[in-house]
């Protein structure tokens, strides 16, 4: 079974060949047998523009039959240094700092129905389906062991508030008993990098099929342009910056001589 | 009309910039004040952060002096040997500065610093300026000033490295210059302002130069510094938003034209109350965004590096 990759298709054309995908299986139930789980993303590039206002993405797929389908968004990893306030004299100061590492920048996942149901723990650990099953390793322990606790509930908490962990679980729809479909939703302020998507068809507690389709988010245009020169060239960009300044202030001087 | 403004990585609308920077540049026209010290704190309101807002406006104020520095040069109200000594005092500070700089945003520690550098440099000057200025409206005027003698010979003055300024006619050491300016660029590079308002003082009460010579002398010396402070902070933090200065430069320029000319209209010491008014509420804000009990008493920084493929 194959499927073509389609970029920057609409939400329409999308349904489309959702519901051809639909009628090829149901024409050649046997072939579709050598897989448990096709998927695909209605795009595999989510490009940020100067304008950007968040993206949609349709994920679809097919199962060869009954079962739950998890879907996870993680993006790129990073390492996160997490700091504490304390009350130094009547005003707020970082004090206490914690390093974690392989800290996905982003993270959704969405089911068909709660994973809690119809996953065994073990392999919701090892699979890290969920926030509370990330593992975040600590750099080097900087704090007590106890207080790591609170630094990663903080870690959790403040990407959730940005918008890039979501603490609940999407919401897969099944079309019929084998399609299924699920739209995944990206923040304005989405990190850009290679994200991994993973689908996992589970029945009876084990993993029957998985598949991982990859998604590339990238700053395009004159900002991304801007941005990566700033960081890649940086002595020339600020000698530039300062012409450019020189230049405006110039012009200002020479438009408003005269008034 | 949103825009992504690349360093700084969040989108502001244009006209709200072009009107950030009117305002200020209004305002700067309206008082004579380079307007940095307004400008930062504006622009961390807005939700820039503070290490982009300080280096960005190094960048914008380079470009609004370059603006100003004509018109004094025409009028050759520029004291080169004195711009030059300053300069080199304020390339030292400046540069110190932004090495400063790096190291507290190391240790997490830069954005209180640069709050702490504003509650107390807004509190002072907004403090001094109400008082000035409320004197002045209520007529309470004393007499010291012609008491004064014409030339007080203080410390100062016995300083080493005594040399000669024709065009200020002073004589004087080269320390003094060399060691305001080092202070006024170590201002530039941690608080993002041009610092006249520390060196125009500086220079009249300290120094002694004519009133002429300070302010087209103290923009030259601003231009060089917060050039330094641009390409270093861009060197060093990659923390210079160039769209962002650029806008606010365009919205200052229109803004200093339209300040200029009402301030013909309106009373001086009124305005100047005003200013410290203005001055003093955006220190209070400062102090009370320290203050108060943060809604998260954690914070995240990623560590992503830039510099190489991705």
């Amino acid at each position: 079974m194959i499927l073509a990759t389609v970029k920057k298709c609409t939400l329409g054309t999308m349904i489309l060949k959702a519901t051809l995908l639909a009628m090829a299986f149901l024409a050649f139930p046997a072939s579709a047998r050598a897989e448990a789980l096709v998927a695909d993303l209605s795009s595999h590039l989510i490009a940020i523009t100067t304008g950007f206002q968040g993206s949609e993405l349709l994920l679809f797929g097919a199962t060869d039959g009954e079962g739950d389908v998890v879907v996870l968004v993680r993006g790129p990893e990073e390492s996160l240094k997490v700091r504490r306030k304390d009350r130094i004299g009547g005003i707020w100061v970082n004090r206490d700092e914690v390093t974690f590492e392989k800290v996905p920048v982003f993270f959704r996942m969405a089911s068909n129905r709660p994973v809690g149901d119809f996953v065994p723990y073990t392999l919701l650990s090892r699979h890290q389906l969920g926030l509370r099953f990330l593992e975040l390793p600590v750099a080097e322990p900087t704090v007590l062991q106890a207080d790591i606790v609170s630094f990663r509930a903080a870690l959790l908490r403040g990407k959730s508030r940005e918008g890039f962990y979501a603490p609940g679980e999407g919401k897969v729809t099944f079309l019929g008993e084998r399609l299924f479909r699920t739209n995944v939703v990206f923040p304005p302020n989405v990190p850009t990098g290679t994200y991994k998507i993973e689908v996992f068809l589970i029945r009876d507690g084990h993993v029957v099929g998985a598949q991982t389709t990859p998604l590339i988010v990238s700053k395009v245009g004159l900002g991304a342009e801007v941005f990566l020169f700033a960081h890649r060239h940086a002595a020339f960009y600020g000698i530039l910056s300062v012409i450019l300044a020189m230049l405006a202030g110039w012009l200002g001087a020479v438009a408003f001589r005269k008034v | 009309m949103q825009i992504y403004l690349p360093i700084a990585e969040i989108s502001v609308n244009v006209f709200y910039l072009l009107g950030l920077g009117g305002l200020v540049g209004a305002l700067s026209g309206l008082f004579g004040v380079g307007g940095g010290f307004l400008m930062t704190p504006f622009l961390i309101f807005t939700g820039i952060s503070p290490a982009v807002a300080v280096a960005t406006e190094a960048n914008q104020i380079l470009g609004a002096s370059v603006s100003g520095v004509f018109a004094h040069w025409r009028r050759s109200n520029v004291d080169f040997k004195m711009g030059f000594m300053l300069l080199a005092g304020g390339l030292m500070g400046s540069s110190f500065g932004v090495w400063l700089f790096s190291v507290l945003r190391g240790f997490g520690q830069i954005d209180l610093v640069i709050s702490l550098a504003y509650v107390v440099f807004l509190s002072v000057i907004g403090a001094l300026m109400l008082v000035e200025s409320s004197r002045a409206m209520f007529r309470h005027r004393r007499r010291e000033a012609a008491q004064r003698k014409l030339h007080k010979h203080t410390w100062l003055h016995g300083l080493p490295l005594k040399t000669r300024f024709r065009k200020s006619k002073l004589y004087i050491s080269a320390l003094l210059p060399v060691g305001i300016g080092f202070f006024v660029g170590l201002l530039a590079a941690i608080m993002g302002v041009g610092g006249g308002f520390v060196m125009v003082p500086a220079m009249i009460y300290l120094i002694g130069m004519p009133t002429s010579m300070v302010v087209g002398t103290s923009l030259f010396q601003i231009i060089f510094v917060t050039a330094n402070v641009t390409i270093l902070q861009a060197y060093y933090n990659q923390t210079v938003d160039a769209l962002l200065a650029l806008l606010l430069l365009i919205g200052g320029v229109i803004g200093a034209q339209i300040g200029t000319r009402a301030g013909s209209f309106l009373r001086g010491e009124q305005l100047r109350g005003l200013l410290a008014l203005v001055v003093l509420g955006v220190c209070a804000r400062m102090f009370f965004d320290l203050a108060v009990t943060p809604g998260d008493l954690f914070s995240l920084v990623s560590q992503v590096d830039f510099s190489g493929e991705r």
